[in-house]
């Protein structure tokens, strides 16, 4: 034991030292030049600093004095939440049998996917903004564009549920003769409503916050009197608004989590 | 001889009691009631709504087909957005470390830190990065830097969350042993909370990075740098041609990411 | 030499678990607890390196006071007392290398320990020890790949790293199979003679501690009710330490004590 060892390393997280090095160079590289050629306006952002100074001396104290505005704002954001939530919830259920390898076929299962895939892909912002060019400003284009949303996360969700079903009920059904429907109501979709409704209760609290967005590009709700605020230099109102969506956020939040928990 | 039926003497059978039809029924009267109300108040113009299909379908007409003249310069903004994401996410990982170990319960030194962590966690998960970019493009202007501070104050409160978390699921039995071997506090959480933490952080980073990818192309909209902005103004412009180019090219850029962030979290967990 | 003299722990407002205890151990014995569960076996042993915070009475080794030292002045103290684990309390994700040296925290800096930049006398006892115990080999490798026997014996040599003046071993062997944990016994004897090492194991395995320890001591309930060699363990002391049930012990006066 005279000969033991005094030098001791640690494995490197990638054993491969060439890979090693070119990634850590590649990060060095990337982060380097970016930094440097990233559009930045430094006087702009110095500036800023004293600007921020200006614009949280004028938000407060939070003006709740148009508490009328602010309490429609929120109702109209609270019944697109609600429509969009139906209907994305009964628009998601047929998709997500579209989308479930184990029910569709290969064609329509291509289909399904492709909706639900490009229904995540875009933020509800830029949905926002194409429905409202096409359906003019207000709620409706807001409760279309949440639609979209819904169905992006409830099909895919659903769709991964429908995958999970075990077919011996289904199988069972059909050997006592039942019609295609009566299969449907009797095997499949006891096994995917607490799902269904868990998803539904989640996806109305995500809406409500998602409801808050959309406005700002004129899609209705209180993003719409937010955005107003803001463009109109009532940083005193937009403060009391952004107050109050944390606190209906906060409270949806509590209370959709205590609802899915008693379900389940 | 009798029957069955006879011996038995029941030929009903309903699945629930009467008071848990009585909720189902109530439950389901709510719902409908919620939407009614939703419905009838509104203020949707009804015409507008039916002829809403006849609209869609003639704005994506006008999109095909899609327009590619400026690809370059979509590329070249789309690749700023993906800066502007990997930018944020890297600075909301550093930040967010501290606030996870202040909003922890079996880190955080004492009552107070603990709410001070809890609250800049709530804050920040509860305004939409569209919020805090109306914010920051008030701030410093139109431009990259306020897309980078939004996503930025955002996806502190995310990472946060989940690392705190973590911590909080931590297996206390290392801390104990090496607390026992006399090493400081600061030793401790080296070697025995953060090895453990490591697969959580790397994961979460990764899918807030993700997030950040698809909130970054959004950001333009109110002015707060990335292809949202060119995006806008094709739209105020008119050229759908054009508009339908660039949602492909964010369309790609999502998949993409999400191809990317599949790999990184197969290869690192 | 350590020496504990009457000392009480109690959680919050109950009866006491470890009752006017006193115990002294010197020179370089091994020495097992026995006793039933509950008897306090485990609290007795985290009181010593104040894991758990006595309630009152005295801790003292090689002439210092252990209950009233705080901050830097305890962690320094605990540099000197090893322990090992009945889990084994490695870090997982940490290679073998890594959970070893961190037995040597107390000792190097604060940078050494973030950039693994170990001294080089550290490496090389924690080799001679790794060699000792038969998992040099293993520098490298995760803790989390090793077997139990094998994840025991990291543990007990990080408890070793720390040079420690006397080892604690919480049932070192009761997550581990009768073969291996017969050897963990046999390498806590021969390491405690090789390094005139007093150690001290609480231990469920009567069979185990009469072989392989010089003294046993026998609880009951927050008291020694048997501190003798193996030999003098008889059925009758026996049957007096596995009896009783904790409540009736409890709610008893405290009239063996007095």
């Amino acid at each position: 034991m005279s000969e033991t060892r005094d030098t001791w390393h640690r494995p490197p997280f990638i054993a491969n030292p060439i890979l090693r090095w070119a990634v850590y160079l590649g990060a060095i590289v990337y982060f380097g030049w970016v930094a440097f050629t990233l559009p930045i306006d430094w006087n702009r952002v110095v500036e800023g600093i004293e600007r921020a100074g200006r614009i949280f001396g004028g938000a407060f104290p939070p003006s709740f004095a148009r508490s009328g505005l602010l309490i429609d704002g929120f109702l109209e954001s609270l019944k697109i939440a609600v429509l969009a939530t139906a209907g994305g919830v009964v628009l998601s259920i047929p998709i997500a049998f579209m989308a479930a390898r184990n029910i569709a076929p290969l064609p329509i299962f291509y289909l399904g996917r492709s909706l639900i895939i490009v229904a995540r892909s875009f933020h509800p912002v830029i949905v926002a903004i194409i429905f409202v060019k096409a359906v003019g400003f207000g709620p409706f284009a807001g409760v279309l564009t949440l639609i979209v949303y819904s169905i992006g996360f409830v099909a895919k969700m659903l769709a991964e549920r429908i995958e999970e079903i075990d077919f011996g009920q289904v199988e069972a059904m059909r050997a006592a003769g039942a019609p295609y429907f009566s299969t449907l109501i009797y095997a499949i979709f006891p096994q995917i409503m607490p799902r269904q409704i868990g998803l539904t209760i989640y996806q109305l609290d995500s809406n409500l916050r998602a409801s808050a967005v959309v406005g700002i590009v004129g899609a209705g709700g209180i993003g719409a009197t937010l955005a107003n605020a803001f463009g109109r230099y009532d940083y005193d109102f937009a403060l009391a608004i952004t107050i109050v969506i944390v606190a209906v956020i906060l409270l949806s939040e509590g209370v959709s989590g205590m609802i899915r928990k008693r379900i389940q | 001889m009798s029957s069955i039926s006879e011996q038995f003497g029941r030929d009903e059978w309903s699945r629930h009691t009467p008071k848990q039809k009585f909720r189902r029924w109530g439950t389901m009267a709510a719902c409908a009631a919620v939407i009614a109300w939703a419905l009838g108040s509104i203020e949707v113009v009804w015409p507008w709504v039916w002829g809403a299909p006849a609209q869609m379908g003639d704005l994506f007409g006008r999109m095909y087909p899609p327009d590619a003249t400026n690809l370059g310069v979509i590329l070249k903004v789309l690749w700023d957005t993906v800066n502007i994401a990997t930018f944020a996410t890297a600075f909301a990982v550093i930040l967010s470390l501290p606030v996870a170990y202040l909003a922890a319960q079996n880190t955080t030194p004492n009552r107070a830190t603990l709410w001070i962590g809890r609250l800049i966690l709530v804050t920040s998960r509860s305004v939409n990065t569209i919020i805090w970019a109306l914010l920051f493009v008030a701030i410093f202007g139109p431009g990259v830097v306020a897309g980078i501070v939004a996503i930025m104050f955002r996806s502190v409160g995310f990472i946060g969350k989940l690392l705190g978390e973590a911590i909080e699921e931590i297996d206390k039995r290392p801390v104990e042993a090496l607390e026992a071997t006399g090493a400081s506090r600061f030793k401790v959480i080296v070697y025995a909370i953060v090895p453990q933490v490591m697969p959580t952080f790397w994961a979460v980073s990764i899918l807030r990075w993700d997030i950040n990818l698809r909130e970054s192309t959004v950001l333009g909209l109110v002015g707060a740098g990335g292809i949202g902005i060119i995006l806008q103004g094709a739209i105020d412009t008119f050229n759908w041609p054009e508009a339908a180019t660039v949602l492909l090219a964010i369309l790609a850029l999502v998949i993409l990411g999400e191809i990317i962030s599949a790999f990184l979290r197969r290869r690192i967990l | 030499m350590l020496k504990i003299t009457d000392l009480v722990k109690r959680y919050g407002g109950g009866d006491p678990v470890l009752k006017n205890l006193d115990l002294t151990i010197e020179g370089e014995s091994v020495v097992s607890i026995i006793g039933s569960s509950g008897a306090g076996k485990s609290t007795l042993l985290r009181c010593i390196n104040r894991l758990v915070e006595p309630t009152s009475g005295s801790v003292e080794l090689n002439g210092v006071e252990l209950t009233r030292l705080r901050g830097r002045s305890l962690r320094a103290a605990r540099r000197k007392i090893g322990m090992v684990f009945q889990g084994f309390n490695l870090v997982d994700r940490l290679t073998v290398m890594e959970n070893v040296q961190s037995g040597r925290l107390g000792y190097i800096s604060t940078w050494a320990a973030v950039t693994r930049r170990y001294p080089k006398e550290d490496i090389r006892r924690a080799y001679e020890l790794m060699e000792r115990v038969g998992i040099a080999h293993y520098a490298n490798t995760r803790a989390d790949q090793l077997s139990g026997g094998e994840r025991q014996r990291v543990g007990v040599v990080r408890a070793l790293m720390q040079g420690p003046d006397i080892l604690l071993a919480d049932e070192p062997t009761a997550s581990l199979d009768p073969k291996t944990s017969e050897q963990i016994m046999g390498l806590l004897r021969d390491l405690a003679g090789e390094l005139k090492l007093p150690v001290l194991i609480n231990i469920h395995n009567v069979a185990e501690a009469k072989e392989y320890t010089d003294r046993i001591v026998g609880m009951r309930y927050g008291r020694i009710i048997f501190d003798d060699k193996p030999a003098a363990l008889d059925q009758t002391a026996m049957d007096e330490i596995y009896s009783g049930s904790p409540h009736a012990d409890r709610s008893e006066p405290m009239r063996e004590a007095s």
